[in-house]
């Protein structure tokens, strides 16, 4: 069974699959440079000390995104 | 970081190349981050500035090299993710690879990301012919087990790939070897379309290395992970910070003791010669005063107490930088930006300001809001620049370590003096953005790059070479003439007064307000073309109203300073002062030229200053009141 649920709420150690990527324009378009698109694999792997930003391996590379900028990136946690 | 006047001076702006005859132009392009810059110093020799962070080329620069049968004009330009460009420091690198001025294109890649940086070399090919792919990193891709099949890349791309390690100059001839090929046979450009999605050009790559690549262990990057949680976690990410910057200006006060020492004692006895000949000269006493108590003196104050901390405190911080740290304390320091409103990268352009001013006003072009762009550059000049570390060094080992100078006092309280700077900041911040540049913050996304073992015996001689000739030539331009401003200032007589006593003067009420004196803010206003001359100025300025001799040393600084009146409270409001006013000419300038516009300016100079004067008036109505 899958779960589906925002990206901002995949937990340090979690991996999930993209299932769909809905952002303003600009933030789509950055995204889909970092590789991030439907069916990409992500691995959250921390929060920073504050709790916000939460770094995502990506692709094989380490990006760190903002809570608020991920809550329309759906996911299913595998 | 500023090295030169190359990378904050005019130069940093556009393609200024001029192609000679025959040569043959060849744009440098990739995702930020992957090693532009190291190949492009190891092709043409050059010293690009590099570091491990994203965004730290900001405009193009331009290098020759010559192949065994061509000469090239290498172009070095700003990292991009893709051609759609997001910043303007992004859209300099998408105009020239579209603009079709370049012969060749070589879109660098990443060997340990393939797959991401891989991207950009699939959008560059619809649009460019004469494309070469260059994999970079190749050793740190073994050392991460990660293979590439090279010929299998080269046959699904259909351009030439060729595989460096640009670190190991020799690697590289492969590249000129497939650009002289390129260059006897140009390529058609290909009449496959640019793909309709955008996406589809990810999914390619993601099928292409899946071909092409493979990963020897899925734990390649546990080392970095590791690291990662020790510099971010809840726990020990600030702790981490702090402790790292009071180690970095330990090292630094601690290493410049010495050398300030000799420096002091054999620009002294340089300065006894000097006079001695011009006695010998028989030269009028006006030439002599000028030359010696008024240009060299100025001079080797500025070289023995500033040069020593600002040529060790560069490489350490050039170190850090190379290692992949700053990234990461944008990454720690995004919260409470987010908060103000602003964007965490605003953390990596303080960072830069922590070199030089100039250059952080520069970096500012890696944030992609306009918005958060101009709040960063009207409040990069808060946070002092390696031009005012040594006052601020020298005025607290002189007021506040224990007499003899306890090196670890001295730090920590710079340290708590940055800590208030970056306080200051977010309050200057978000101050702005809710007053003149409201608005939401955008969207964030910062690249944490793989950390890298610095190469610390390149970056030492470069650094410390490079600072050195910098700091020697800003004060040969703009200490000697200041310094003979001031003699003169100080021996031209009106009305049984000398004009420096005249300027002091008038300065002097709004000083004393401050807890300062007026030959201090006048040390300040003539400082006005390089931090680094106003204490020495100030010294100079004391030394002229007629006190004490000829030595250079610190602790002759502290009784003339005494001599003149100073207490604590005084180095209290100076440190405060030198934390919070203008910035310097060059800074000024660079905003300018930043902004486009003179209001910006005006105002990123009226905001430390008003805060400098306002803190100072506090403290010193405070201490007064205390009866300190």
């Amino acid at each position: 069974m899958t779960h589906i649920q925002t990206l901002s709420e995949l937990q340090p150690g979690q991996s999930a699959t993209v299932r769909s990527v809905c952002a303003p324009d600009g933030m789509q378009r950055r995204l889909r440079d970092l590789g991030l698109i439907e069916n990409t694999h992500v691995v959250c792997l921390g929060r920073s000390p504050m709790g916000d930003p939460s770094a995502y391996l990506i692709r094989g590379t380490v990006i760190a995104l903002r809570r608020c900028d991920c809550r329309g990136i759906r996911v299913a946690v595998t | 970081m500023g090295l030169t006047h190359r990378s904050v001076g005019a130069h940093a702006a556009a393609f200024g190349g001029t192609r000679r005859a025959g040569e043959r132009v060849v744009a440098l392009a990739g995702n930020p981050n992957v090693g532009k810059s190291t190949v492009f110093n190891a092709l043409t020799g050059m010293h690009q500035h590099t570091g491990n962070w994203a965004g730290k080329t900001v405009g193009c620069a331009c290098g020759r090299c010559r192949s065994a049968r061509e000469n090239y004009l290498f172009v070095d330009i700003p990292g991009t993710y893709s051609l759609c460009p997001h910043s303007a420091e992004e859209a300099v690198a998408c105009d020239f690879v579209r603009g079709g001025e370049a012969d060749a294109v070589v879109v660098v890649c990443d060997a340990t990301c393939l797959e991401r940086t891989l991207v950009l070399a699939l959008q560059v090919r619809s649009v460019t012919p004469n494309l070469i792919v260059c994999v970079n990193l190749l050793d740190e891709a073994r050392r991460k087990r990660i293979t590439i099949d090279l010929p299998g890349l080269q046959a699904q791309l259909g351009v030439p790939v060729v595989g460096v390690t640009a670190r190991k100059k020799k690697t590289l001839s492969a590249l000129l070897d497939a650009l002289d090929t390129v260059a006897a046979a140009p390529q058609p450009l290909p009449d496959a379309p640019p793909p309709s999605d955008p996406a589809d050009d990810v999914r390619r790559a993601e099928d292409i290395c899946r071909a092409c690549v493979t990963y020897g262990t899925a734990e390649y990057a546990a080392r970095d992970r590791r690291l990662d949680r020790l510099l971010t976690s809840r726990a020990t990410g600030y702790p981490v910070m702090l402790l790292g910057l009071a180690g970095v200006l330990w090292l630094t006060i601690a290493g410049a003791n010495a050398p300030s020492e000799w420096l002091a004692r054999g620009l002294g006895w340089v300065q006894a010669q000097f006079s001695a000949l011009l006695t010998a000269l028989h030269a009028p006493a006006w030439l002599h005063g000028l030359l010696v108590d008024g240009m060299f003196r100025t001079l080797a104050w500025v070289v023995a107490v500033m040069l020593p901390p600002m040529a060790i405190f560069f490489p350490l911080f050039t170190l850090l930088e190379d290692a992949g740290y700053l990234p990461r304390v944008a990454y720690n320091l995004d919260r409470p930006f987010h908060a103000c409103h602003a964007c965490g990268k605003q953390a990596l352009t303080m960072c830069m300001g922590l070199g030089c001013n100039a250059a952080g006003v520069v970096g500012c072009r890696i944030i992609d809001s306009e918005r958060e762009r101009l709040l960063a550059v009207l409040t990069n000049s808060l946070m002092p620049c390696n031009g005012r570390f040594p006052a601020l060094i020298a005025l607290m080992t002189m007021f506040f370590a224990a007499a003899g100078g306890s090196s670890l006092v001295s730090a920590l309280l710079l340290t708590a003096a940055l800590v208030l700077s970056v306080g200051l900041t977010f309050g200057a911040t978000w101050l702005l953005s809710v007053t003149v540049l409201r608005g939401r913050p955008s969207a964030f996304a910062l690249e944490l790059p793989p950390y890298r073992a610095p190469q610390v015996g390149q970056v030492i001689v470069r650094s410390v070479l490079d600072r050195t000739l910098f700091v020697l030539g800003r004060a040969a331009a703009v200490a000697a003439p200041a310094g003979m401003i001031l003699w003169t200032l100080a021996n031209v007589h009106i009305g049984g007064a000398s004009l420096l006593a005249w300027c002091a003067n008038a300065l002097d009420p709004l000083g004393r307000l401050m807890g300062m004196d007026g030959v201090l803010l006048l040390a300040f206003v003539l400082g006005f073309p390089a931090n680094e001359i106003v204490l020495p100025i100030a010294v100079m300025g004391y030394l002229a109203q007629g006190s004490l001799g000829d030595s250079l040393g610190l602790a002759q600084m502290h009784a003339l300073l005494t001599a003149n009146g100073w207490t604590w409270t005084t180095a209290v409001s100076a440190v405060l002062f030198f934390l919070l006013h203008w910035p310097c000419s060059t800074t000024l300038w660079t905003i300018r030229r930043e902004t486009g516009s003179m209001k910006w300016t005006l105002l990123a100079a009226l905001l430390p200053t008003a805060m400098g004067m306002a803190l100072c008036t506090a403290f010193t109505a405070l201490a007064r009141a205390l009866g300190w």
